[in-house]
């Protein structure tokens, strides 16, 4: 097998409304690109495996595993992190339900889950249990035991109801 | 966990995806949505020397209804088509798109990248049989279509030859009396099932099966049309004694192996379960209800 030629790439992105750019191997994961050569480590990894959503970000109004994407398939792209949320140093609604009512101890997973959520919200703005659980099937919190995940996300609903 | 190196390439259109791939030789791998491939090669199962990116060409992602007959760009992600109005009107594709992994697999997940993998353990193989379903692929030589029994050789092997890019997925629209359902039971949501059904039935009348297909999957090296099961139907009332000669002879055609999903045996008995199930369901849709179905795991 001969060496691939890796040569680095460069890669643009608008990151929460700012454009941002890095030159990078291919072989760069998304959540490793907006970590490493970003700077934002609002996003975590957690399981590396496509299992637990800790790394769940917003591409092109999508939620992606960003563990499970090369940064150059993102290129060009529009992307959300869990930076992007709180606007004027205010936390949106969803940050807010989240802290009001418990739904997180150790916070690891919450970056992914508030990412899950708007994407939820979006597509379900009064969600039923089922569309909510549904809608965070793919995020794992090994703390709350998702009891409180649930009621963060009705009260999320109800004050992006209101606003 | 890093991939191997490896170099990047992006395709703008399919001609130079194709000229790509016979350019780069047998080292070379296409790259759609990348949710099993990607997985691979972090964990180093998988070390090609060069990527082609198809995700950014154009028209690849659309889903057609034309004198019907779906068409469904390669590229077309599960949530599409678990969004779409062709999951409406042919429920057991919804069944199956919006019940694969979790929301975030299904946003990048294609099925075209889901049927070129063909991991025994996928969805759409199962789903799509119980469909008139072929398979375009487009090479060196133009574009050909396989129906998707030719299609899927064997556990992770398809008839694309090295320089051949899946297209299109074409499913022929079920005629109206005909209904069909895609169940599948896994232990969470982002895993594999453990075993899954599809059933389409077609009725004449009520409760007299007109035709019937229905395929297992996860519990072989591929999935299975379990022909005697449909045999046990085509033509017959569905009563309780038909359906359970269906189940029986579906459980007989599964070839499950033990692993850490579950014995071969359990998984018999889950496949003979899950057939039974999708026929009820199949046969309600048939008559025009409107009933949800799909994957069941816990915490659902």
């Amino acid at each position: 097998m001969s060496m691939p030629d890796a040569k680095k790439i460069l890669v643009r992105v608008r990151v929460n409304g700012e454009a941002r750019e890095a030159e990078v191997e291919p072989r760069t994961l998304l959540v490793e690109f907006l970590r490493e050569h970003l700077n934002l480590t609002g996003t975590h990894v957690g399981c590396d495996t496509t299992y637990c959503g800790a790394c769940t970000v917003i591409l092109n109004g999508r939620t992606v595993k960003s563990c499970t994407l090369f940064a150059p398939m993102a290129d060009g792209g529009e992307i959300t992190t869990v930076e992007g949320l709180a606007k004027d140093g205010k936390l949106s609604p969803i940050q807010e339900a989240f802290a009001e009512c418990h739904g997180l101890q150790c916070g690891y997973c919450t970056p992914g889950l508030l990412l899950s959520t708007l994407q939820l919200l979006k597509r379900h703005p009064r969600p039923t249990e089922a569309q909510i659980r549904k809608g965070i099937a793919g995020n794992t919190c090994r703390c709350t035991g998702y009891q409180n995940v649930f009621k963060s996300i009705r009260m999320a609903a109800a004050g992006m109801e209101k606003r | 966990m890093y991939a191997a190196p490896f170099s990047y390439y992006r395709a703008a259109s399919l001609q130079e995806a194709v000229k790509l791939l016979q350019e780069l030789g047998e080292e070379a791998r296409v790259i759609a949505g990348g949710q099993s491939l990607i997985p691979l090669m972090k964990m180093r199962m998988a070390r090609p020397a060069a990527l082609i990116d198809i995700n950014f060409i154009p028209g690849l992602g659309d889903i057609n209804n034309t004198k019907g007959e779906l068409r469904i760009g390669a590229l077309v992600r599960h949530a599409d088509l678990e969004h779409s109005a062709a999951g409406v009107t042919v429920p057991i594709l919804h069944d199956c798109a919006a019940g694969i992994a979790d929301v975030q697999v299904r946003n990048q997940g294609t099925i075209g990248g889901s049927l070129a993998e063909a991991d025994p353990s996928g969805d759409w193989g199962t789903a799509l049989l119980a469909l008139e379903t072929s398979v375009v692929c487009m090479g060196p030589d133009g574009q050909r279509a396989i129906p998707l029994e030719e299609f899927i050789k064997d556990a992770y092997t398809t008839a694309l030859t090295h320089g051949e890019i899946v297209t299109e997925v074409r499913v022929k629209a079920p005629p109206k009396d005909s209904g069909g359902a895609h169940l599948a039971f896994k232990r969470s949501a982002p895993v594999y099932p453990t075993a899954s059904a599809s059933v389409q039935l077609t009725l004449d009348g009520k409760n007299t099966c007109k035709d019937a297909r229905i395929v297992l999957g996860c519990v072989g090296l591929t999935a299975i049309r379990a022909k005697e099961a449909e045999a046990a139907l085509r033509g017959k009332e569905l009563d309780e004694r038909n359906i359970r000669s269906a189940v029986d002879a579906a459980k007989a055609a599964a070839d499950p192996q033990s692993d850490m999903r579950g014995s071969a045996d359990y998984k018999r008995v889950l496949a003979g379960a899950l057939v039974k199930r999708a026929i009820g369901l199949a046969a309600r849709r048939a008559r025009g209800e409107s009933v949800d179905a799909g994957h069941e795991y816990a915490g659902r």
